[in-house]
């Protein structure tokens, strides 16, 4: 890696002074608060890019010399860097990137049924934008909500459980301007302040929405209805985590829609003997035993 | 003996408002911290060393010997790195439990950098989940203001910054070394090792990188002590985990349970498949696990368990798919999937998915030709243990364990497309007609 601050790019912005003045000085003075962020300043890089995407609606040819010329790199490094990663993007995105996820789980389950929806819908192909600059429509992998497939992405906020009527709602509602929300979110942002957000620079939404949805609490509900629970911890308290009178707790604040399950059975649960229900126990049985018995 | 399920992780994501600072330290949160600032960081290391506690992002490696590995006579400075990059096909227990209880993370982050004696600790998260970003960027902050983090922790003398890093979108992130240079800002690619990231890491100074629920994990078991974690699971994989169960399934969603649960038990306490469906095959860890079917609905969901039923336990990925799927769409898919992640560094990767996908789209067409099979076998065995890392090794599993128990679809492939005896419609959840 060389050291030298100013070298041609291949747009001819050659020098530091050219580079500054490619974006605004703030957006520099970020750039190198980022960068100031960690032991190394090019463990930045990947933020950075997210910043200069959040001011330019892209990677551009500017913000990679902003970025090498903070980092002392060449923009053919940062280019590298740039171009390996499918968040960054070189064609401008919309107002709302909708990703809809394809990976197998979701594909099977419909997620390849709402792509083909949206993209007659929307008349645009993979990874292009529609006509009045609103949505970039873009087919996405796994994006680990799997148990509430099929999953869309907007703006990378959650929309589980989609369908290809229910997708077609969404953008439409998004290109009228409604307020949409995540199902386990905020209200939706556009694409460039999401990005500002994965540069580190909080936009004070994390209190909004619910803490899970209904399938994140699957199993955690099922445990209270029949009292299960974890052994009892060192300090003598019935739960592992310590938690005594959950029964008493205030109610749940309005608009955590999916997090209104809770459960009335906590006060019975707290009251329940700590060892219900051992039969089907798996814990203490041979290891390398690959078949055992009937479990229930 | 312990439940069937036994809520740790999971247990105050009911509550209201979970994520705050507030709620977590009304069940005790952060008195895991105060207890090991109490005691010295080696005693912290052996505590997670006697409670068995093994990597939850894939590996099972035991955390507490990682640690170990860690050299403090090496001068550099000591660095956490967590794993929160969770990409895995099927993967989705770290990405909800950072949304509904960022600070037990945070907790485990302080503890486990105070065991290694790192001053700085990083959370490497993938960039696509930007709720699950602010709520860990707001946890971090609440947690410097209430002086969990930051300088001289609750008097301790010990110091600990932790930065909040977004990825921007790469599968191959998630291994970690090339995590490591892509938290450096280059491109993602594993490194060489030895050097292992606990000697020579990021920055080339000693490194642990742990998954998300394995440092976790670590929180309670300050609290609750390294028997009362090891009363939980079976001989070698012990304590409770976040099982993720998805597909054709009545309740999806997030399980915590002893190792060595099955998926029968699993299914039973569910509901079972969707109304009408038979189990036709699953994956217990992700798509890079060879996939099961229903002779291994009594496998134990340990490490041991899983492996002797020739697969792995993987992160815990649990995806059911019934008799409507087509085996030859989803290994093609995952395959897409791994022939588009691969990073390219290591030919027998980089060309051998290309070539799998060439092969395995004209399986799906109907249009397979004599020998495919053959020759999607052999590539594998070409690409297996050549690659030069484990996501080469991870794009054969689909393949080879789909040919092993239904070859009898890909050889269909050679004349009748795959939608024509699996009518993709019926294995959605709209509209399906689930016949059986
Ligand atoms: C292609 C690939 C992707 C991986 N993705 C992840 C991931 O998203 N999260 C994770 O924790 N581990 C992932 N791993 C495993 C890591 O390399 C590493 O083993 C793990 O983070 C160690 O943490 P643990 O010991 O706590 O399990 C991946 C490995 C490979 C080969
Ligand atoms: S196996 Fe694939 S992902 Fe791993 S180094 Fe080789 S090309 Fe890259
Ligand atoms: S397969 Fe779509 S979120 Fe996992």
């Amino acid at each position: 890696m060389t050291q030298e601050t100013t070298r041609p790019s291949p747009d001819g912005a050659s020098t530091a002074a050219q580079a500054s003045a490619l974006l605004p000085a703030e957006t520099m003075a970020e750039l190198r608060e980022i960068a100031a962020r960690y032991p190394q300043a090019r463990s930045g890089l990947l933020p950075m890019l997210h910043l200069v995407q959040s001011v330019e609606g892209r990677v551009t040819p500017a913000g990679i010399e902003a970025c090498a010329q903070i980092l002392g790199i060449s923009a053919a490094e940062v280019s590298g860097v740039a171009t390996f990663y499918t968040m960054y993007k070189r064609r401008p995105v919309g107002d709302y990137h909708v990703g809809v996820c394809t990976n197998t789980l979701c594909a099977v389950m419909g997620g390849d049924l709402i792509l083909e929806r949206l993209k007659g819908h929307l008349d645009v192909g993979n990874d292009e934008t529609t006509e009045d600059g609103k949505i970039t429509l873009e087919h996405l992998e796994c994006n680990a909500a799997c148990d509430y497939a099929p999953v869309v992405m907007v703006n990378w906020e959650f929309f589980d459980n989609m369908t290809p009527d229910s997708a077609v709602e969404l953008v439409d509602d998004l290109r009228s301007g409604a307020n949409v929300h995540s199902t386990r979110g905020p209200r939706v942002c556009t694409w460039r302040e999401a990005e500002r957000v994965l540069a580190g620079y909080p936009d004070g939404l994390a209190d909004d929405g619910p803490a899970a949805g209904p399938a994140t609490l699957a199993g955690l509900q099922i445990a209270r209805e029949q009292g299960w629970q974890a052994p009892a911890g060192a300090d003598g308290t019935a739960r592992a985590t310590g938690t005594t009178e959950r029964g008493t707790e205030s109610p749940v604040a309005a608009g955590e829609r999916a997090d209104t399950r809770r459960a009335e059975t906590e006060t019975k649960v707290e009251e329940s003997p700590a060892d219900l229900e051992h039969e089907d126990e798996p814990a203490d049985q041979p290891v390398d035993e690959a078949g055992k018995g009937d479990s229930q | 003996m312990s439940d069937v399920l036994t809520p740790v992780l999971s247990d105050n994501w009911d509550m209201p408002r979970a994520w705050t600072l507030e709620s977590y330290e009304s069940t005790g949160g952060y008195e895991g911290l105060k207890k090991a600032l109490g005691q010295t960081p080696e005693s912290v290391i052996e505590l997670v060393k006697d409670s068995g506690l093994r990597g939850r992002g894939g590996a099972g490696f035991p955390t507490g010997m990682k640690w170990g590995f860690i050299p403090q006579d090496n001068p550099k400075p000591k660095y956490l790195v967590v794993n929160a990059d969770e990409s895995e096909p099927g993967t989705c227990k770290d990405i909800p439990l950072m949304m509904a209880s960022p600070h037990t993370l945070v907790e485990g982050v302080a503890i486990s950098s105070y065991a290694i004696r790192a001053n700085t600790a990083f959370i490497y998260v993938r960039g696509e989940v930007l709720h699950v970003i602010r709520r860990l960027q707001r946890a971090v902050q609440e947690a410097y203001l209430a002086g969990h983090l930051g300088k001289d922790i609750h008097g301790s003398g010990y110091d600990l910054d932790v930065v909040v890093h977004a990825g921007a979108g790469a599968y191959i992130c998630g291994e970690e070394t090339a995590l490591l240079d892509s938290l450096e800002g280059r491109r993602g690619q594993p490194r060489l090792r030895p050097p292992f990231p606990a000697v020579a890491g990021l920055y080339a100074a000693p490194t642990v990188i742990n998954n998300v629920e394995s440092i976790a994990s670590v929180p309670c078991i300050v609290r609750n002590g390294a028997g009362w974690f090891s009363s939980m699971g079976t001989e070698k994989s012990k304590g409770m985990t976040l099982y993720s169960l998805s597909g054709h399934v009545k309740r999806p969603g997030q399980y915590e349970a002893p190792l060595g649960i099955t998926l029968r038990q699993l299914l039973d306490l569910s509901g079972g498949m969707r109304e009408g469906a038979e189990l036709k095959f699953w994956t217990p860890g992700g798509s890079s696990t060879p996939i099961l079917t229903a002779e291994h609905l009594d496998v134990p969901l340990d490490y041991e368990g899983v492996s002797g039923a020739g697969s792995m336990l993987g992160t815990k990925a649990l995806q059911v798919f019934d008799q409507t799927t087509s085996v030859v769409r989803c290994v093609l898919r995952w395959t897409e999937f791994y022939k588009h992640e691969s990073c390219g560094k290591c030919t027998p990767c980089r060309e051998g998915t290309w070539w799998l996908v060439q092969v395995l789209q004209r399986l799906e067409r109907g249009a397979g030709q004599e020998g495919d099979i053959e020759v999607l076998l052999d590539m594998c065995d070409n690409i297996l243990g050549r690659a030069f890392c484990a996501l080469g090794d991870g794009a054969t599993s689909p393949i080879t364990s789909a040919v092993q128990y239904f070859r009898e679809e890909f050889e269909a492939g050679m004349h009748t497309p795959a939608s024509e005896l699996f009518p993709y419609q019926a294995s959605t959840v709209f509209g399906a007609e689930v016949s059986a």
